[in-house]
């Protein structure tokens, strides 16, 4: 049973890699980060039961704490490129760009 | 036999909510679908022996996270959508091609990695009398320097997000005496109308606020439906709105019931007479220009 959760949690970090590469809306690229972490807390959730030890969840709990912190300054790194661009796309903010 | 049946129903929930995501057009969406596999995912985990991750899912990912997401969307506007500007070339196919290749290579190579039976995590629930205790125990214990650091992670990030979203002030804050000179200036210089923008048109048949407001002189004002309303709707033809009143205005003045004037309405003071004679011509059919009721900019921080 537990492989049935890794393949499932595979593919949901398979289509949020794919996601995160084609969208071009800033917002849309980071829901996807989060749909990745996401998969990865899956993979480590169905470990910790096919192993029998709680550190997997603890794992899990400590990817949930780090992507709050993560979303929280990511999106207001969004609002403030927003306000200085006036675009949310991930193209418009190229200065950096080599 | 329960978890295996909460797997097969809700895995292809998840999986296609996580395709509606990537593939949906308008952002909201986008996090709804991700809302979608986020409570799958945390019923997922209740079905994992996991109940404490069960609400913690749905409290902070669900709850906060994905309300945080809506917020920001709310703020930096719905209605972007992607550009369609490819800056190097063919990178959304081979995107494609190289995450199915990702995918395919995970499945096959992680997925076929697990050997061995599924101990399960009955007897580690049960040690602490519960799953919440048998977590903190770990938590606080051979964990507790990971969770002291998690506290400076989230100060650093709540500083963080402050210090991004603040904006100095750089010029003094307009008063209301320099919004009513600058309003009246404008209407000296360009003829911009100083008052309110006109309400949405209420009929008998639509008092919908996508309703344009009829002028005295029959014609629509498109400025009294909001921007945002306008760009949704699509510009629909809102003429046939008027044409039932034309109508029994033209039948009640073959009656002679009504004087007969040159044009229905012009006795009346029209939004045109309002400004200066040489923009009259212009202004009475403009549709685009940012009404005179609208905040000037700074005026709202």
């Amino acid at each position: 049973m537990t492989d049935h959760y890794i393949v499932l949690s595979a593919i949901l970090f398979a289509i949020g890699t794919v996601g995160f590469m084609t969208r071009r809306n800033a917002i849309v690229a980071f829901m996807c980060v989060e749909l990745m972490l996401n998969a990865s807390n899956l993979a480590l959730v169905a470990f910790s039961h096919k192993n029998g030890a709680l550190d997997g969840q603890i794992a899990a709990f400590f990817v949930m704490v780090v992507a709050a912190a993560e979303v929280v300054v990511g999106l207001a790194i969004i609002v403030t490129i927003f306000r200085t661009r006036r675009s949310a796309s991930i193209d418009d903010a190229n200065l950096l760009k080599f | 036999m329960g978890a295996a049946v909460a797997f097969w129903l809700l895995a292809p929930v998840m999986v296609l909510g996580a395709l509606g995501m990537i593939l949906a057009r308008k952002p909201v969406h986008s996090a709804l679908c991700l809302a979608t596999v986020m409570i799958s995912l945390a019923v997922q985990y209740a079905a994992l022996d996991a109940p404490f991750l069960f609400a913690v899912q749905i409290i902070v990912y669900t709850g906060a996270i994905l309300m945080l997401f809506l917020f920001v969307l709310m703020l930096v506007g719905v209605d972007a959508a992607d550009s369609l500007v490819e800056t190097i070339r063919g990178q959304r196919p081979l995107a494609v091609l190289a995450g199915v290749g990702f995918g395919l290579l995970l499945v096959l190579a992680v997925g076929r990695a697990v050997v061995g039976p599924d101990i399960g995590l009955a007897a580690d629930n049960q040690a602490y009398g519960g799953n919440v205790q048998g977590l903190a125990n770990l938590i606080f214990t051979k964990y507790v320097i990971a969770f002291e650091a998690t506290s400076a992670l989230l100060i650093t990030a709540a500083v963080g997000a402050m210090v991004l979203a603040h904006r100095e002030r750089l010029t003094k804050r307009p008063t209301q005496g320099d919004l009513v000179g600058e309003r009246m200036r404008r209407y000296a210089e360009t003829g911009q109308h100083p008052g309110p923008l006109p309400t949405p048109g209420v009929y008998a048949r639509h008092n919908a606020v996508d309703t344009p407001a009829m002028l005295p002189d029959g014609s629509l004002s498109e400025l009294s439906v909001s921007a945002t309303l306008r760009r949704r709707s699509g510009q629909p033809d809102r003429r046939d709105l008027v044409r039932p009143i034309q109508r029994t205005v033209a039948e009640l003045q073959a009656d002679g019931e009504l004087p007969q004037v040159a044009k229905p309405g012009a006795a009346l003071t029209r939004r045109a007479d309002l400004l200066p004679p040489e923009d009259r011509q212009r202004s009475a059919h403009r549709g685009d220009t940012p009404g005179p009721g609208a905040e000037p900019d700074g005026g709202t921080e």
